[in-house]
């Protein structure tokens, strides 16, 4: 005990006799040394209780709508002046529309909102979960295989950074729409909109998740419990993703955390583009474009999803921050 | 030295050969009637067909890519078809190396396409990257050396706020309320150092480059401020302190030049992707450069600009990697390139 780490400190100070205070400090694993870690800090605990809050909002939105207590599509032009403006102050904001009815059509524009997150957020989930499959699976064949597997899927990854990636999702929309009805038989509009979406946000960004992964599993493959389980002989496969996977869950969970936000601007961007899902199915992405018609005429209505795009933003930047703060002590950025 | 730098060419041009058949093969491979799409709506059957011979779309697809690159490497006629070409010879176009292809939507070739797009671009982003940069750098410094205070938080926090929101809902605001409501800046429009002046040419990049540069800028004063912080935990700036060198001249002299380093190639490495065009910016503010030739390409089904501009933005991010790497090694010496 020469050097008490921060967290250890705190034990010594409780004066409870040397042996409990030994088993104490002994007792404590890395995962609860992070989480208290974690908990110390307010900013992360807070950007913690949003990332919750608009997870739980995402959910509940399909369940109010299917019972009838939320409607974002339904048309009300009793709500609106002769310019397809909302009649009274603030957007139409009162009891029945807390925000506000949309303008041109006198749709709830929370209703709207609120189902637009869930849509925003199940996109950038599904692109995450295919871009963190694919830059995992890279990243440990890279890693661990290293050689000629190694340089190859460098390659890859030099070969996707170098293409321009908004130029590529925007220019292979109409390629890439046909592709998926008529070869992966997904229905013609919205749902092969979103599939697309998901597709090539996904395979356009797990670079960055196989570099993350690759650099762990180069200093995770020396280690005696990958030597031992190849000296009993298990399979590759073994290897990779029972033996050496688990000991990734923290990079994977920050890099998870850090993308989604990514993803959620870039489903924005690409509604402002022209690509992806379109009303009346509302995104924050098409709402917001759709907004811009009224930038100076509504100005709520025009900042809400915005606003709504970074309070997700910034909640999951700093909540990965957090995570990955807590989980790697060392880390100094 | 040389011996790494050849090998990153080759390795480069290798890359540049796979990025433009990959882009070749995405774009043939779907079920879409190219030829349809590139003479538009109202075609018949045989202009579709003639349409079709013009762009060499009749032949697979490896064979047009070979004709691309052959267009790159010695120049090529426009039509593709010999036969088209010999039966009215006053419409040939000829497009010398390296030609990136021929629009038949703009009548034109794509290098003049490019030509005429690319000085915006290049401009947007020249005035971007001096706005991130010098903000990026001299918030982060002082970020790190108020590290913990009320004023570091409410840095790192102000821009990440302004990179959270989306940019087109940026510049779109920027637009009805700064410049049309309250009327603080003109409406800005592209307009050349030659026709204007530099000054004029300088205020009308003011609200696009700093529409663009809210993008870059959190990360580059996050980024600044840990260099900054790791640097100045190292022995050499306890060494610096302790012989009594002025605090401001252990930051500048010392902390500093270790910690620009990698926030030069992130910079290279940046830049060269906004000179494949800003396409969000420039769409908000109806700047003709790449990216809006990239979104009115795209529109219009117009496949050889298109793949000539993905060609192109991919050969400076591809040219911007060889650029900096080797430039490292020059920057920093404790980089010895093998």
């Amino acid at each position: 005990m020469t050097a008490p780490s921060s967290e250890l400190d705190s034990h010594l100070a409780v004066d409870r006799g040397p042996d409990t205070l030994l088993t104490e400090v002994v007792s404590k694993s890395p995962m609860r040394l992070a989480v208290a870690r974690f908990r110390k800090d307010k900013l992360s605990m807070v950007s913690l209780v949003v990332v919750v809050l608009f997870f739980l909002l995402a959910i509940s939105a399909p369940i109010l709508v299917a019972a009838d207590l939320i409607d974002p599509l339904k048309n009300d032009t009793d709500l609106l002046d002769e310019y397809g403006l909302p009649l009274g102050s603030f957007g139409g904001i009162s009891g029945d529309h807390w925000l506000g009815v949309e303008p041109g059509g006198g749709r709830d524009a929370l209703a709207r909102l609120w189902y637009g997150t869930t849509f925003s957020l199940s996109i950038a989930i599904a692109a995450t979960i295919i871009a963190m499959f694919i830059g995992v699976v890279a990243g440990i064949v890279s890693g661990a295989a290293g050689g000629w597997v190694d340089a190859i899927i460098g390659r890859a990854i030099d070969l996707t950074l170098a293409f321009p990636q908004t130029l590529m999702l925007l220019a292979l929309s109409a390629v890439g729409l046909a592709f998926v009805e008529e070869i992966l038989g997904v229905p013609r509009g919205n749902p092969a909109a979103a599939v697309y979406v998901v597709g090539v946000l996904g395979l356009f960004g797990w670079t960055a998740v196989a570099r993350i992964v690759r650099g762990q599993v180069l200093s995770l493959r020396e280690r005696e419990f990958v030597q031992a389980s190849q000296m009993i002989g298990a399979s590759r496969f073994r290897i990779y993703f029972r033996e050496i996977l688990p000991n990734l869950w923290a990079p994977i969970l920050v890099t998870f955390t850090l993308m989604m936000p990514a993803f959620v601007s870039a489903e924005a961007a690409l509604s402002f583009l022209g690509v992806g899902i379109s009303a009346p199915t509302p995104t924050l992405g098409n709402i917001l474009t759709d907004a811009l018609r009224y930038a100076d005429s509504a100005f709520l209505y025009f900042f809400f999803p915005a606003l709504l795009i970074a309070i997700i933003v910034v909640s999951f930047n700093l909540l990965g921050d957090g995570l990955r703060d807590a989980l790697d002590p060392k880390g100094h950025r | 030295m040389w011996a790494y730098a050849a090998r990153r060419v080759i390795i480069g041009l290798l890359l540049l050969l796979t990025l433009s058949f990959v882009t070749f093969v995405l774009f043939f491979a779907a079920p879409v009637d190219q030829a349809k799409y590139a003479c538009g709506k109202i075609c018949n059957e045989d202009q579709i067909a003639v349409t079709e011979k013009a762009l060499g779309y009749d032949k697979p697809v490896h064979e047009q890519w070979g004709g691309f690159i052959k267009g790159i490497a010695v120049g090529r006629d426009f039509p593709v078809d010999p036969e088209l070409r010999a039966a009215a010879p006053d419409i040939v176009t000829h497009c010398a190396a390296p030609c990136f292809g021929y629009s038949h939507n703009n009548a034109k070739t794509v290098n003049e396409l490019v030509a005429a797009a690319a000085p915006t671009s290049m401009s947007l982003a020249m005035v971007a990257v001096v706005m991130w940069l010098a903000g990026g750098v001299t918030l982060g410094i002082l970020a790190a050396v108020t590290k913990g205070t009320i004023l570091d938080r409410g840095i790192v926090g102000l821009t990440l706020i302004a990179y959270a929101f989306p940019t087109f809902f940026i510049g779109v605001f920027f637009l009805k309320y700064v410049v049309i409501k309250w009327e603080v800046l003109p409406y800005p429009k592209y307009v050349t150092i030659e026709d204007a002046g530099v000054m004029a040419w300088f205020t009308n990049l003011l609200l696009p480059g700093f529409t663009l540069a809210l993008v870059f800028l959190a990360s580059y004063v996050r980024m600044t401020r840990a260099f900054v912080l790791e640097s100045m935990g190292e022995d050499y700036i306890r060494t610096a302190t302790a012989k009594g060198l002025a605090a401001r001249k252990v930051l500048f002299k010392h902390g500093l030049r270790a910690a620009l380093t990698p926030l030069v190639t992130m910079t290279g490495l940046d830049f060269a992707t906004l000179l494949g065009g800003a396409i969000i910016t420039e769409s908000v503010f109806a700047y003709p450069g790449l990216g809006l030739l990239t979104v009115q390409s795209s529109n219009a089904w117009d496949l050889p600009t298109i793949i000539g501009v993905v060609v192109l933005a991919g050969g400076f991010v591809v040219v911007a990697n060889i650029v900096v790497d080797i430039a490292y090694a020059f920057i920093d010496p404790r980089v010895r390139l093998g």
